[in-house]
């Protein structure tokens, strides 16, 4: 393996608070020295931090990589080289794949295609439920001994409550979080939030009832277990609410939010751009304010990109024909910290978010900075401007709602393991 | 939407009455007015748009719209395609590829009919330079040409604009007739756009898109100066959005004696086709208040109107034409 030394970045860990200039020596895949003047290292390579940022590397809840069944629209190898572009070292699959991981032997495909190509971790999360139908539990142990760290309901609630209480208390079990969708199907037939927007467009909407439904059935069902309850991509004020009165109850239970989430409004859908066209919809601004106000307030402790690349026919057509998600592994990071430009967060909350908050959720070891830990790093230059084009998204969707953005952060070298996965020495 | 104007403010497309210069509307109205001169004598055809072709590409199915369509190009000179889409046979192609082929026919113009709003500036921002779109109809977003024949035959009626009190009765939610008569009334300076729906009916926010919301019928119809019935299809049983049409019939049908709360000089409206008994009732479809025939006449001239426009032809002396 190799040992490399960076010097002379601002070394920033959101988990013990750390902010300083210093090095951070790697070897054996791990971090062994951190903070100082560092010289008694003898690295192969040494990376100059000068101005950068030495940080954890992201670990983005959602992000689908449509491998295996849609390769099509992307894969792992090539999500996973555009998650170390953009400083992300870990990504968690849904289980909505085709075949559905509702069993140890598709989340060893998985896991096995992501130790070939390697750019990222992957981390694939397992069904909550045989073929995410609803009906029976799946094999949660057998997916546990898989390496999935939670369950699922990849974006397909259990409608049936008992089965979805039954599913809750036997992931309690093993100790795998339960990552819920808070949504009720029959509410959720339209395109785009309701609103003025959507009557405008003669488009179906969306009410956010379709959230608060969804979300408030799954937290009643959730109260009656001890299960740990992660509800996922939030989109409205309502639902935040909703979310903040129950934690007084339930302690344990956590929320994300899509980034694009923050900074997008209904509005933009306007002359059916389906870039626009996600699932759940954007509302409207005083949603996106109640969201970032959450997050402030950690009541939302976790941002993700939720990530889903489509090929250009999939987004070709008029808007509701379409199909909804957005590619946003490009653009996670550089949307972070927009958030502490925008004084929504502090720098070090901000990152927290994207590193040690979803570490936290599913246990894993990255997304934090110390010694003996292991070296998923990303190393970022905070003032390179760049423009968000077509050329510039290395995910294999180019469905970025955030064409013709520019950003001021990119990730320069970005290490998984200790191993280089990425360099851009154009600074 | 200002992929239907171009630099120079003209109609370059026709896709939506929403954001539209109020003396455009009014220059599809005076120019639809100088074609109805020409239906009136016995020579009815100009030679305005002779050797360019027309597609009348409906992906749903249509009788008056299309016909009146294909009347309009055929008074205009024009070569006249019509293909029916079956959507479900078509699966496969998409819209994009069959854009292209029928493109590769050398048509000048398109007149689009599909059940997906937006499909009509899908089409218009695909289109070669130089190519028409017109909208005729697109999910439950527009249908802009009859909300400028009903302005058309409104005006024929009633005059100005700017006093009247005009109220639309039924099914606003799913209607694109609603929402493109709605932006066309308002533009033109209406004096007061009504909208008279169950809530099951109604679109979110619907004032927002410039109408007074009624509940009640009758409240809805007090004084108004023209009343316009929306087609009830008969899916929104299934729906649950209604329980069935006697019930509806009986709240929300348009009779003569439900009129009599309105201005004694209200003329009656219906885009088409009449779903009897069911939305209106055949007293009042057929009686002296009803225009509904002139409706579909005005669609012709309406349709000349803006099929010149849009391929910029002035039509200078129509009535002097052979």
């Amino acid at each position: 393996m190799t040992r490399i030394l960076i010097r002379q970045g601002r070394l920033i860990d959101p988990e013990s608070g750390l902010d300083e200039v210093g090095d951070l020596a790697v070897a054996d895949g791990r971090i062994v020295q951190l903070g100082g003047t560092i010289d008694d290292f003898t690295p192969e390579q040494t990376i100059e931090a000068d101005g950068q940022w030495v940080m954890p590397g992201l670990i983005d809840l959602s992000a689908r990589l449509r491998e295996p069944g849609q390769t099509r629209k992307a894969d792992i190898a090539s999500e996973t080289r555009a998650a170390a572009a953009a400083g992300i070292t870990t990504l968690v699959m849904p289980p909505d794949t085709t075949p559905v991981m509702d069993s140890p032997a598709v989340v060893e495909q998985v896991t096995h295609r992501a130790e070939q190509t390697a750019g990222a971790r992957v981390v694939p999360l397992g069904a909550l439920t045989l073929g995410l139908a609803g009906e029976q539990l799946s094999a949660m142990a057998g997916l546990a001994a898989a390496g999935c760290p939670a369950v699922s309901d990849g974006g397909r609630p259990v409608q049936d409550s008992q089965v979805l209480r039954n599913a809750l208390d036997y992931a309690c079990t093993f100790s795998l979080p339960a990552l819920l969708t808070p949504v009720d199907p029959f509410l959720a037939t339209g395109c785009l939030n309701e609103g003025p927007t959507a009557t405008r467009l003669g488009l179906p909407g969306v009410p956010a009832a379709a959230e608060t439904a969804g979300l408030g059935r799954q937290l009643a069902v959730a109260g009656a277990t001890r299960a740990r309850v992660h509800v996922g991509r939030l989109s409205s004020a309502e639902g935040a609410r909703l979310l903040t009165g129950e934690q007084g109850r339930q302690r344990r239970l956590s929320a994300d939010v899509a980034i694009h989430q923050l900074f997008l409004t209904d509005q933009d859908a306007m002359e059916y751009d389906t870039r626009f066209h996600l699932d759940p919809p954007l509302r409207d601004i005083v949603d996106r304010q109640a969201l970032r106000q959450a997050v402030a307030d950690r009541v939302i402790r976790i941002i993700c990109s939720d990530h889903q690349p489509h090929d250009g026919d999939a987004k070709d057509g008029p808007f509701a024909s379409t199909e909804p998600g957005a590619s946003g592994i490009d653009t996670l990071l550089p949307l972070v910290l927009r958030l502490v430009e925008d004084e929504v967060l502090s720098l070090h909350r901000a990152l927290a978010t994207v590193t040690v908050e979803p570490a936290r959720l599913l246990g894993l070891e990255g997304g934090r900075m110390a010694v003996g830990g292991a070296a998923d790093l990303t190393v970022v230059d905070p003032v390179a401007p760049w423009f968000c084009t077509r050329e510039t998204l290395k995910s294999r969707g180019h469905n970025s709602p955030f064409l013709g953005w520019e950003f001021s952060a990119r990730a320069t070298h970005t290490l998984v393991g200790g191993r280089l996965t990425h360099t851009d020495d154009r600074a | 939407m200002s992929v239907q104007i171009d630099a120079q403010g003209d109609l370059r497309h026709f896709l939506t009455t929403e954001g539209l210069d109020p003396r455009l509307l009014g220059r599809i109205l005076d120019t639809a007015e100088s074609f109805a001169g020409v239906l009136g004598k016995s020579v009815k055809t100009v030679p305005l748009l002779r050797g360019r072709t027309v597609v009348n590409l409906f992906f749903e199915s249509s009788t008056r719209t299309r016909t009146t369509f294909e009347l309009a190009a055929k008074r205009l000179s024009a070569d006249v395609l019509n293909i029916a889409v079956d959507t479900t046979t078509t699966k496969g192609e998409s819209l994009l590829d069959m854009l292209r082929n029928l493109q590769a026919m050398q048509a000048d113009m398109f007149v689009v009919r599909h059940h997906q709003s937006g499909a009509a500036e899908y089409f218009a921002r695909h289109v070669d330079p130089g190519v028409a779109v017109l909208n005729a109809g697109d999910g439950w977003h527009a249908h802009p040409t009859q909300a400028m024949l009903d302005a058309f035959t409104i005006r024929r009626h009633k005059g100005a604009f700017e006093p009247l009190r005009i109220a639309i009765v039924g099914d606003i939610r799913h209607s694109r007739v609603a929402r493109s008569q709605i932006h066309a009334f308002n533009a033109l300076g209406a004096g007061e756009v009504r909208v008279i729906a169950p809530d099951t009916l109604l679109p979110a926010d619907v004032d927002t898109l410039g109408a007074q919301v009624y509940s009640d019928l009758n409240a809805g119809l007090r004084d108004a100066d023209v009343v316009i019935a929306l087609r009830l299809q008969r899916e929104r049983m299934q729906g649950a959005l209604l329980p069935g049409e006697s019930e509806y019939f009986r709240h929300y049908g348009l009779t003569e004696s439900r009129l009599r709360g309105a201005h004694p000089d209200a003329i009656v409206m219906h885009p088409g086709p009449i779903n009897r008994g069911v939305e209106i009732d055949s007293a009042l479809a057929d009686g002296p208040r009803s225009v509904i025939l002139d409706q579909v006449t005005n669609g012709i001239a309406v349709r000349m109107a803006v099929m010149t426009m849009v391929l910029g032809v002035r039509p200078d002396t129509p009535r002097e034409a052979s």
